[in-house]
């Protein structure tokens, strides 16, 4: 077991270290180089010399890849020129993880709570007005795109029928504290529910419209090992050795069937932070998804850089967890 | 399902490689004697209601936008309905005699627009997928054909590529151009196909080195380029096409995001359905309608190029032959 993780942190390194030459190819090959990045256009020329030889660009190429790999591990990634200009372009990934890490929970728990027992009873009863109505509707999921989505609920549900807020993150002028920045989890934390409460409806759109894109994917994984596992031989000689049906639905078909299952949600993590960056857009949801989408248009470099790399090892790490969870459900991957 | 005790589980990202994997073996078998794979995909295509349907929205709007410039009542650029619009009361005039869908927010005539906007929309997704089945056919034909260490060299670079996620790669690509363009869009979509094209193709390789019509080939002297060419290849196709077909789904869909985002053609004369929607937020209270056409126009085609893929390859899998 931890001989598995070991290789997989190590699999991980090397991803995020070729990743990292790629950024750093990247950023040489922009107009006017690093410093252009980092400083922005219109600066002063004893500026641009001086960073110059602060990030040692008169130096060979492997040791400036080593001296920017140095200033990566630190965090140092330069200032932000767009996005919140001035502001330290690692911070404002701070500033805005726990609202993109908030809003991807929910999303991920709502795909969850509904794509699992869905697939389950579209595989029972095959063939069905349940299975079909279901498989229909995963394969339109698929393809209405996620901005429409979240346009869609916005304007049913906040701008014609006025039930939810349009955007944002909570109502302007409701004095709550901060914790952890995550709005609804510090509403709870400091007894604030007025606080929470609010935080939370304006979750509510922009997470069911972020979790169409896992809730598809999982119900049709679902449905499938649910079909495979319930052909299986045990499934038979349990059903033989006249084990209750629920025993049988909980140990011997669940369980087996929920080994794709976890694979997949862990896969579907890069969609979701692709997915918040069209979501956040549509309701100004200002977190790393929002920062991303102005990053990108606006060319703001230094955030672009951490933003990507930081969706990167997030990405690799949950996906290692989730191969961690599987050897864990799976002891025949654990001994291999 | 593959078993899921296979090694391939234990990477990350197994269950996206296992699914390409999986694509890969499928349609290469030909177990009924006389009838071959495609004569025989062909006849269960014919008669499969979802395959049919698919096939004629696609086919409706590839000849839409093969014909737009011509039937559009309108020309894109012009703004015949542009003293009609009020900032304040009236920012998008209404349908009215002439112009069946009204106009958009610089009094051009939108139903010109939409019909017109296919071309752009269907093209970056055409010609996108078919540069990323290119490239990955030719990495997935060099691994798989070649192996040793240059398949463990392409295969490296294409798991980098796949631990990135997909949609954000393309992000990244396309806000590195430094004179956007249409071409932007395809670049950037083509480069997040190629390693999905890659793996299929290799994977199927693969699995076809060891077989005994390549081994009959072999033995009888055929030339190894001439084996790969001419006996590996084509082999391979059936899940290849698959996974274009269903890419072109996905195709279109990302390259709306990216226009959404603001990350394609610069050139806001020029119609895109994803452009079109994304111009339409601030409007969102007036004129909903101006989002839905659009979206709609970019459901129908994707869940066309969806119903298709997926068709053939329940057609093409030989496992689900009855």
């Amino acid at each position: 077991m931890i001989r598995f993780v070991v290789r997989r942190l190590l699999q991980m390194c090397l991803v995020v270290l070729v990743l990292s030459m790629l950024v750093f190819a990247w950023l040489r090959s922009l107009p006017g180089g690093p410093v252009s990045a980092m400083l922005g256009e219109r600066q002063t020329e004893e500026r641009r010399a001086a960073l110059e030889a602060a990030l040692g660009l008169d130096q060979p190429l492997p040791v400036q890849y080593l001296k920017f790999l140095e200033r990566a591990v630190q965090g140092n990634f330069g200032v932000s020129t767009k996005v919140l200009p001035g502001e330290d372009a690692f911070q404002v990934f701070l500033d805005r993880l726990p609202a993109t890490v908030e809003l991807s929970f929910l999303a991920m728990l709502l795909a969850i709570v509904l794509g699992i027992p869905l697939g389950y009873l579209a595989a029972r009863r095959r063939g069905s007005l349940t299975d079909t109505g279901a498989v229909i509707f995963s394969l339109v999921g698929v393809a209405v795109p996620v901005f429409f989505t979240a346009f869609l609920l916005k304007y049913f549900f906040a701008v014609e029928w006025n039930l939810l807020p349009v955007s944002g993150r909570q109502s302007t002028g409701l004095d709550a504290t901060r914790v952890t920045g995550m709005f609804v989890l510090d509403g709870v934390l400091t007894r604030e529910w007025d606080a929470a409460w609010d935080a939370l409806k304006h979750l509510i759109l922009p997470s069911l419209a972020l979790a169409t894109i896992p809730f598809a994917v999982i119900f049709r994984i679902t449905r499938a090992a649910v079909l495979d596992v319930l052909d299986e031989d045990y499934v038979r000689t349990a059903e033989a050795k006249g084990l209750t049906a629920r025993v049988i639905r909980a140990r011997h078909v669940l369980r087996n069937a929920m080994l794709p299952v976890v694979t997949t949600i862990g896969l579907q993590v890069g969609g979701l932070l692709a997915g918040a960056v069209l979501t956040e857009t549509v309701f100004s949801f200002r977190g790393v998804g929002d920062a991303l989408a102005t990053a990108f248009r606006e060319k703001d470099y230094p955030v672009l850089q951490v933003l990507i790399m930081a969706a990167a090892v997030i990405y690799v790490l949950v996906n290692l967890l989730v191969d961690v969870a599987y050897a864990i459900i799976d002891p025949r991957i654990r001994t291999r | 399902m593959t078993d899921p005790t296979s090694p391939q589980r234990r990477s990350y990202g197994s269950l996206r490689k296992d699914r390409i994997d999986q694509l890969a073996t499928a349609g290469t078998v030909t177990e009924e004697p006389g009838v071959s794979l495609i004569r025989s995909a062909w006849h269960r295509l014919r008669r499969n209601p979802v395959f049919l349907i698919g096939a004629g929205i696609t086919l409706l709007f590839v000849v839409l936008a093969a014909i737009a410039p011509w039937v559009a009542p309108w020309d894109v650029t012009a703004t015949p309905l542009l003293d009609k619009v009020r900032p304040q009361s009236n920012p998008v005039p209404g349908p009215e005699a002439g112009h069946l869908l009204g106009a958009d927010d610089r009094g051009r005539d939108l139903f010109s627009r939409l019909l017109v906007g296919s071309r752009q929309t269907l093209v970056v997704g055409v010609v996108a997928t078919l540069f990323g089945l290119l490239g990955g056919l030719t990495l997935g034909t060099v691994a798989g054909a070649i192996g040793g260490w240059v398949d463990s060299l392409v295969m490296r670079i294409v798991d980098v590529m796949l631990s990135i996620p997909s949609l954000l790669l393309a992000f990244t690509v396309a806000s590195l151009a430094r004179n956007p363009s249409q071409w932007t869009l395809v670049i950037a979509i083509a480069i997040i196909q190629v390693p999905i094209f890659a793996r299929l193709l290799r994977g199927s390789m693969l699995a076809q080195r060891g077989s005994d019509h390549v081994l009959a080939a072999r033995s009888l002297g055929v030339r190894p380029g001439a084996i790969v060419f001419r006996h590996m290849l084509p082999n391979s196709l059936g899940p290849v096409i698959v996974q274009a077909t269903l890419s072109l789904a996905v195709a279109i869909i990302d390259a709306a995001a990216l226009s959404f985002l603001g990350l394609g053609n610069p050139d806001q004369r020029q119609p895109e359905w994803g452009q079109m929607l994304g111009r339409a937020q601030p409007f969102i209270t007036e004129a909903p309608h101006l989002a839905f056409y659009p979206a709609g126009c970019i459901i129908v085609v994707a869940l066309g190029f969806t119903l298709m893929g997926e068709s053939l390859r329940e057609a093409l899998d030989p496992k689900s032959r009855r």
